[in-house]
């Protein structure tokens, strides 16, 4: 009894830290050079048009970092589900569908801090190398190389946001028991149950967790800072 | 730029591994028997379903995945091909689900009832009433003057759909932006249970989830019980296989005539809750099953008793 209530702690554990973890680092593969790009603003053109897009892109990204999680896994639903447009896959009600609902939630969250991160230290950065004579591409890999703290940031606080979202994952992976359950579905199941001792120990669990990486993260960013 | 290149390549090798491993993942999934059973809280909640459920899937090797939902959502699932099989509990939702042609086979497996349950110092008095519409009528009237609280599940369960049928009676159709007194959760039975426990207020609660959440619910106490129309029979229905082909429509076969079968009825009676029995065998008692609700039980069992998935 013992055993099996450990084990499916473990398995639940496990399974957030999947979830969570694969759909950041998909996302910071797909988000940080989308957001790097963009904090280049390097929208050549005529002037005003570009800065109009460039306002308005930015904008929707950081309207986008502020999507509700809930709104993101009613789409998703809707997407896998048997009749929608991808039910084909069979993806509904599986720890992918989770993947893919706070993969939708954290890329704009990424684009969005990696964008402001370079954008800060863009212009100082770009023109001061451009003046000691370097050409334009070994400009902006330096620009990258200074704003890399903050592509961390953007890592830390998109893992923060995943690993506690718990309207999203419920909609598309079902918070079905060893198999879809994570801590934050398994909180509200608890609660739900009236076990509120179990409940208040799954969120030690999932706090001490989001601790301990965060605390390796802030380590490696105040290395980093260092040098 | 070197660099940028190489960890652009390895940034994609690291990607390509993280899809492919899901993929497999997925496919290892695919190929393993899996249903999805949908459900309602009630089932779930009562601890009925994790106490029959490892014993199927070490019988028959088959995994049963469980969304438990109320019976609307439950059935809207299954409509939309995301289910195998439903287990639920309101009558009107299930022939709904059957003349779509969408659910098939539709057949009694267990009942319990529903009491209505309020504040042990019962401002409507209505304790011990036999009749169910009567005690609603009472409890609105004390809402009225502001003396009651009602909580409503609002969320199309099978317990919301009873209660608001029994506001129906009396002509009525409560709504909280018109009656103060008339809460709408849109939460489970637990939720509402302690929601009721706090406020001091009147609820209809299934006997199963009351008896689970007992312990913690020192205002309440069980006021109306015995109706009639309290009587809470739980049906099972199979998704039909011509409508959604791709769905493991052998496997919910194999669950719906386990559960009710001789050993799956027996299990199902023998499951209780503070020395309380929680649910009722009807599949083999066809008096039972056809004044629950169910006129061609015995036409059902014939059939699923003939089926060899």
């Amino acid at each position: 009894m013992i055993d099996s209530f450990w084990e499916e702690i473990l398995d639940i554990t496990l399974l957030s830290l999947k979830v969570s973890g694969t759909a950041v680092l998909i996302g910071a593969l797909i988000g940080t050079p989308i957001g790097a790009v963009f904090g280049f603003r390097q929208f050549k053109g005529k002037r005003t048009l570009m800065r109009f897009v460039d306002v308005m892109l930015k904008s929707v990204i950081n309207t986008f970092m502020g999507l509700p999680p809930v709104v993101v896994g009613l789409v998703v639903y809707l997407l896998l589900t048997q009749s929608g447009p991808l039910g084909w896959l069979g993806l509904l009600y599986t720890p992918t569908a989770m993947i893919i609902t706070q993969l939708i939630m954290v890329v704009p969250i990424i684009i969005g801090v990696t964008m402001s991160a370079v954008g800060s230290v863009e212009r100082a950065i770009r023109e001061r190398a451009l003046s000691l004579g370097a050409t334009e591409t070994q400009a902006a890999w330096l620009v990258l190389r200074e704003a890399r703290m903050g592509v961390l940031t953007s890592i830390i606080v998109a893992f923060g946001a995943a690993i506690s979202e718990v309207g999203g994952i419920m909609i598309a992976g079902g918070n079905i028991r060893w198999w879809t359950r994570t801590l934050t579905t398994a909180i509200v199941t608890e609660t739900e149950l009236g076990n509120f001792t179990m409940a208040l120990t799954l969120g030690a669990i999932l706090l001490s967790m989001a601790f301990a990486i965060n605390l390796v993260l802030t380590i490696v960013q105040l290395k980093g800072a260092r040098r | 730029m070197k660099r940028l290149s190489k960890i652009l390549i390895a940034s994609l090798i690291l990607m390509a591994a993280v899809v492919g491993m899901f993929a497999y993942e997925q496919y290892a999934f695919s190929q393993k028997s899996t249903i999805v059973l949908a459900t309602t809280t009630s089932t779930y909640d009562s601890g009925l379903l994790d106490y029959l459920m490892p014993i199927f899937q070490k019988k028959y090797n088959i995994e049963v995945h469980i969304i438990s939902v109320g019976t609307g959502q439950a059935i809207e699932n299954a409509k939309r091909g995301d289910a195998d099989l439903v287990l639920v509990h309101s009558k009107q939702l299930e022939l709904e689900f059957v003349n779509s042609t969408y659910g098939i086979h539709r057949v009694g497996v267990m009942y319990n009832d529903f009491m209505i349950i309020g504040p042990t110092s019962d401002p409507a008095g209505i304790n011990g009433l036999a009749n169910a519409t009567e005690a609603f009528r009472r409890i609105a009237e004390a809402g009225a003057e502001g003396n009651a609280i009602f909580i409503s599940r609002a969320d199309k369960s099978g317990t919301n759909m009873l209660e608001l049928s029994i506001w129906s009676r009396l002509g009525m159709l409560p709504s909280n932006k018109t009656q103060t007194w008339y809460l709408e959760a849109g939460a489970g039975m637990g939720t509402v249970l302690r929601m009721a426990n706090e406020k001091r207020a009147y609820t209809l609660t299934d006997r199963a989830t009351w008896l689970s959440f007992k312990k913690q619910l020192t205002n309440l106490k069980v006021l109306v019980e015995g109706d009639v129309i309290l009587l809470n029979p739980y049906a099972v229905i199979l998704v039909n296989p011509e409508k959604y082909p791709q769905r493991n429509y052998k496997g919910a076969l194999m669950l719906a005539k386990w559960m009710i079968s001789e050993e799956g009825q027996n299990l199902i009676a023998n499951f209780k809750k503070e020395g309380e029995t929680l649910f009722k065998p009807i599949a083999r008692n066809f008096n039972k099953a056809h004044e629950l609700g169910f006129p061609d039980q015995e036409g059902e069992i014939v059939w699923y008793d003939a089926q060899n998935p």
